[in-house]
C-alpha cells in the first residue's frame, strides 16, 4: 500500500481539467523564473513576467487559432 | 567575492553580491533557491524554491512516482533524466534505484508487483497484481519501485507482434498524466538551470550603457538599409 495506490488520478479533479489548461501554470512558471533572471527587485521580476505570460498566451492562441483554421481543410 | 553594480536611469543602482559564485552555483543546483539564500537574495531564492520544486512535486505526483527514472539501456534510453537531473537532490533517488536495479536486483520504495512477460496468461503479463487477479501466484513478480527504472524486459517481441512491457503499461495505465508529468519534470529541471545561472553571474540586467549601445546599432543597420 503507497500513497499513490489511494491515489485514483480520473477521481480528482484533474480528470476534469481539459489538458490544454496544463500549460498555464507552466507558462506562470516559466515566465516568473525567466523574469528572475533578468531583474533583481520583485516589482520589476513581476512586471516582466506578466509581459512574457500575456506574450506566451497570445503567441499560443495564435497557433491555436491557425490549426483549428487549418482543421477545417480535412 | 565579485560584487555586481547595475547602473539605472533612475534611482539607485541594484548591486549584487554574489559571495562565491562557484559555491552559490553548487548550492543553486542541489536545491532550487538554496544557492540564492547562500547570497542572501531571499526573494529570489524563494521564488525560484516555490515555483521550481512545485512544478517538480506536481510532475511527480501525477506522474505517479515514476515519470523520473535514470535508465540508459538500449530499448530504453530516458533522455528526460539528462534534464530532470537539473533539479538536484530531488532527482538524485532516481540514481540510487537504477544502481539498485542495474543487474536485475528489486528496487527500493516498491510501488506495486507486476506479473512477469512469461506469465501462463499471457494476456496478464506485466499487468498489476490485484487481489482479484493474482489467482494466489506466488512466483518471480516485476517490482516498480519510486523513481526506479520499469523492471523487466523492454521491446519484448512475441512472434510477429511487439509485446508489451512495463514502460507500456505505465503509459497505458497513467494516460496522459505520464507525459504530463514527464513534460512539468522536465521543465522543472531546466529552469533550475537558469537559477544556478542567476547564482553564478547574478541577472541579465540591461544597463542604460547597454541598451544606448542596442539602440545605436539598431540605427545604425536601418540607416545601412534605407541606403542601400
Amino acid at each position: 500500500m503507497n500513497v499513490f495506490s489511494i491515489v485514483d488520478l480520473d477521481h480528482l479533479l484533474l480528470a476534469a481539467i481539459p489538458q490544454i489548461w496544463y500549460a498555464l501554470p507552466l507558462i506562470v512558471v516559466v515566465s516568473l523564473v525567466y523574469g528572475a533572471t533578468r531583474h533583481e527587485n520583485l516589482r520589476e521580476i513581476l512586471a516582466h513576467s506578466l509581459r512574457n505570460a500575456v506574450w506566451c498566451v497570445g503567441f499560443m492562441s495564435i497557433i491555436f487559432f491557425l490549426i483549428w483554421i487549418a482543421g477545417f481543410w480535412n | 567575492m565579485p560584487e555586481i553594480v547595475y547602473p539605472q536611469e533612475s534611482g539607485e543602482p541594484v548591486v549584487v553580491d554574489l559571495k562565491d559564485p562557484y559555491w552559490a552555483a553548487f548550492l543553486a543546483w542541489i536545491w532550487p533557491g538554496a544557492g540564492h539564500f547562500y547570497q542572501k537574495r531571499y526573494a529570489k531564492g524563494f521564488l525560484f524554491m516555490i515555483c521550481i520544486l512545485s512544478t517538480y512535486f506536481f510532475g511527480l505526483g501525477i506522474g505517479q512516482g515514476r515519470v523520473v527514472y535514470a535508465s540508459f539501456k538500449p530499448g530504453n534510453l530516458r533522455w528526460q533524466f539528462v534534464c530532470q537531473l537539473g533539479v538536484g537532490a530531488p532527482a538524485l533517488p532516481a540514481i540510487i534505484q537504477s544502481m539498485k536495479t542495474k543487474k536485475g536486483g528489486d528496487p527500493y520504495w516498491v510501488l506495486c508487483e507486476r506479473f512477469p512477460a512469461d506469465y501462463s496468461n499471457s494476456s496478464l503479463a506485466f499487468h498489476k497484481i490485484t487481489p482479484e487477479n493474482n489467482n494466489n501466484y506466488t512466483g518471480e513478480t516485476i517490482k516498480d519501485g519510486f523513481m526506479a527504472p520499469p523492471g523487466g524486459m523492454n521491446n519484448l517481441r512475441r512472434r510477429s507482434r511487439v509485446q508489451t512491457d512495463t514502460l507500456g503499461r505505465w503509459h497505458f495505465e497513467g494516460k496522459h498524466y505520464f507525459e504530463m508529468g514527464t513534460l512539468f519534470t522536465v521543465i522543472a529541471g531546466l529552469l533550475n538551470l537558469l537559477a544556478v545561472y542567476d547564482a553564478f553571474c547574478g541577472p541579465a540586467i540591461i544597463t542604460p550603457a547597454q541598451r544606448e549601445m542596442l539602440e545605436s546599432k539598431k540605427k545604425k543597420k536601418s540607416k545601412k538599409k534605407s541606403k542601400q
